[in-house]
């Protein structure tokens, strides 16, 4: 069966006065329908602008999506029109975002902000959305939602805008929904509260979500595939389990042992990576991480590794040392 | 409600009266805000952002200081610097009452005193170069004369928190947010402080950056005796670098002892919650861990709870959480914790 998202050498670059950056470079990802994947990495790795991307939100003329192919059940987003779009924005895939307060909109009522889209995008009559939007507050555990629908966003706590949101992207039942960074502005304990809600709402309403985070412990909670991106390239994929207990890429390996962890008892001194993130502007002819690599050999200055299979299924790694380096760090298990 | 004047230090570690002179002594710190009652007539109201706040830090000792955002952590670190004048209690800085000195005599004692922030783009101003950033407290406090010295002495800084000493032509916008903090170090320790007050001190930087930078802050502790108050909401990164941890929960510690105790055998269910919420990176130990969700949302301190201010979301509260005030008691020794069932 195809994927319900198929993302194929995908292209979105930048034009800046210091140069081209190219955000995302060529990546090639999917989602299965109710599967729910991440795409993991640091600030300027490309994964928010791969959301934007199947969104088509990237704002021109500075970004424009330059090459590749997002498929959505069978039909390529990047050849649809605007119209057809606005369809799918909301109907087809639903959206998170990271700062609830800011992609809200402040002088509109809750109640009007959930209504809209099921009017639009359902054709409900305003009673109907009304009963609806009533349904999806409290199905999101927020307490007297027929008062709460004539509030404003500012009279709601982050928490409980970030649970409006999980409510207005899934108000119109969609298959795919793209959260970005979904809990980062969040307290720990209200974190944990909305990614259980996530998690429990979409595994109930058989939605597929793509999680787009730089926290490797939600990931580990929540996802079943991950994609590590770096540099506009994903570097390391596979299923959850087998890129925590067996990384394959150097920059995995570094991520995973640079973060001092609760279950583990405390270690004199961390391990970072050395370096500093790439500059995209100029980024070197081969391995973007070649140059912060403990495991960098001669090839890789020159030439770019691509993705190839190591070990378990549908487990990859884009670097030309991976074998010795899965070789040399024996699964933690 | 403050201890009786002869009750024992709250927070103190066993063992730190016998192993180390006190550098920092809170007391009692109450930091009120008046809110509202402005242009638009709104009733005025008072957050108690640090509601009776105590602890010591010895020489040489990392406190680390844990709580989700507005329990008044940050407060309390600026009203420790008197960024923030406190609305009463003592904060006894190398010996002296700081809540009672006026701006010029606080100015001497600024200089051992320094603060490392969040967001060092936001803290350092880019029309200035890094050399100018480093020299201008060097002038300031007059600690060096003449300008050929106070560039050595950048040199210096710079390469002691892992810079180069050509970076001192750069601007910061001309840096990225790793060597942007370590600017930031370099101008806390430019003027020698004995204590620094770490705000977030990496929650603004990637997770790659993070751990050169505590590392960073870890060996210039051992070369230069430094003191550290270190704030933040990230209890993994907290145990790591701290000796002993606090707990804050909406203006009061709810638990304070050794780093070891506060993680092996947390004695409030606010610290037990806290830590039972931070997601582990290992999916196999995610799937067998039990999910308990704190229930509900920080109530806000404009109007705290009556009795314990956890107990509306607390699992285990009993009715009379709901009208007494838990003292922060030591339960064993060295180990404090503000739950009446503890």
């Amino acid at each position: 069966m195809a994927p319900l998202l198929e993302v194929r050498e995908l292209q979105t670059h930048f034009q800046t006065r210091a140069g081209v950056v190219r955000a995302v470079d060529g990546v090639s990802w999917d989602v299965a329908e109710g599967e729910t994947v991440a795409l993991v990495g640091e600030s300027g790795c490309g994964k928010s602008v791969s959301a934007l991307s199947i969104m088509r939100l990237v704002a021109p003329p500075a970004g424009r999506i330059v090459g590749g192919q997002i498929f959505f059940k069978g039909r390529d987003l990047l050849t649809l029109g605007e119209e057809e779009m606005r369809r799918i924005r909301g109907r087809e895939i639903g959206m998170i975002f990271q700062e609830p307060m800011t992609s809200l909109n402040p002088v509109l009522t809750i109640g009007r902000q959930l209504t809209e889209g099921l009017e639009i995008h359902l054709g409900m009559t305003t009673t109907q959305a009304r009963d609806r939007a009533v349904e999806m507050l409290g199905m999101v555990g927020i307490p007297d939602p027929a008062r709460r629908l004539s509030q404003y966003p500012h009279q709601f706590s982050g928490g409980m805008r970030q649970r409006m949101m999980i409510a207005m992207s899934l108000a119109c039942n969609p298959p795919l929904v793209l959260a970005d960074e979904p809990t980062t502005a969040l307290d720990v304990t209200i974190q944990a509260q909305i990614l259980e809600l996530m998690k429990g709402l979409s595994r109930r309403l058989g939605a597929a979500m793509l999680i787009i985070t730089h926290n490797l412990g939600v990931v580990a909670r929540y996802a079943d595939r991950v994609n590590v991106m770096y540099a506009g390239r994903i570097i390391e994929r596979g299923t959850a389990r087998e890129v925590y207990g067996n990384p394959s890429h150097p920059y995995t390996l570094g991520l995973l042992r640079s973060v001092p962890r609760l279950d583990e008892p405390r270690r004199a001194r961390l391990a970072p990576i050395e370096g500093q993130p790439p500059d995209l502007t100029r980024l070197p002819a081969g391995c973007a991480f070649a140059p912060r690599c403990a495991f960098r050999v001669e090839r890789c200055a020159v030439e770019v590794p691509p993705l190839a299979p190591i070990g378990a299924t549908g487990h990859v790694s884009a670097c030309w040392e991976a074998e010795r380096l899965v070789k040399e760090h024996e699964p933690a298990r | 409600m403050s201890p009786p004047a002869d009750a024992p230090r709250v927070g103190v570690a066993s063992d730190a009266v016998a192993t180390g002179d006190v550098l920092l002594e809170v007391k009692d710190l109450v930091t009120h805000f008046t809110v509202g009652g402005g242009l638009f007539g709104g009733r005025a109201g008072i957050v108690r952002a640090v509601d009776g706040v105590s602890f010591t830090i010895r020489r040489g000792e990392t406190l680390g200081l844990v709580g989700e955002s507005g329990c008044g952590k940050t407060t309390t670190g600026r009203s420790i610097l008197q960024l923030e004048r406190p609305t009463s209690g003592r904060v006894i800085f190398e010996g002296r009452d700081l809540t009672t000195l006026d701006q010029t005599a606080l100015r001497s004692v600024r200089r051992r005193m320094q603060v490392i922030f969040q967001d060092p783009y936001a803290s350092l101003n880019p029309r200035m170069t890094v050399g100018q950033i480093l020299a201008e407290p060097l002038a300031v406090h007059g600690l060096i004369a003449g300008a050929t010295a106070r560039r050595a002495r950048v040199r210096d800084l710079l390469t002691r928190v892992g810079l180069l000493p050509q970076h001192a032509d750069r601007y910061p916008h001309q840096m990225s947010g790793g060597q942007r903090q370590r600017v930031g170090i370099a101008r806390a320790l430019a003027v020698e402080p004995s204590l620094i007050v770490c705000d977030e001190p990496v929650s603004a930087l990637d997770v790659s950056i993070q751990a050169q930078i505590i590392n960073l802050l870890e060996d210039l502790q051992a070369e230069l005796g430094l003191t550290y108050l270190f704030i933040a909401h990230d209890l993994a990164v907290v145990r790591h670098i701290s000796d002993r941890v606090a707990v804050m929960y909406l203006g009061k510690i709810v638990e304070i002892a050794d780093r070891r105790e506060v993680y092996e055998n947390p004695l409030h269910p606010y610290t037990s919650a806290l830590l039972a919420a931070v997601p582990i990176p290992d999916p196999v130990l995610e799937e067998r861990r039990e999910r308990t969700v704190l229930s509900g949302e920080v109530p806000s301190p404009l109007n705290p709870p009556p009795g314990c201010v956890f107990h509306p979301r607390c699992p285990i509260a009993i009715d009379r959480c709901r009208g007494e005030i838990p003292p922060l008691r030591e339960i064993t020794p060295g180990h404090w914790a503000a739950c009446l069932l503890a």
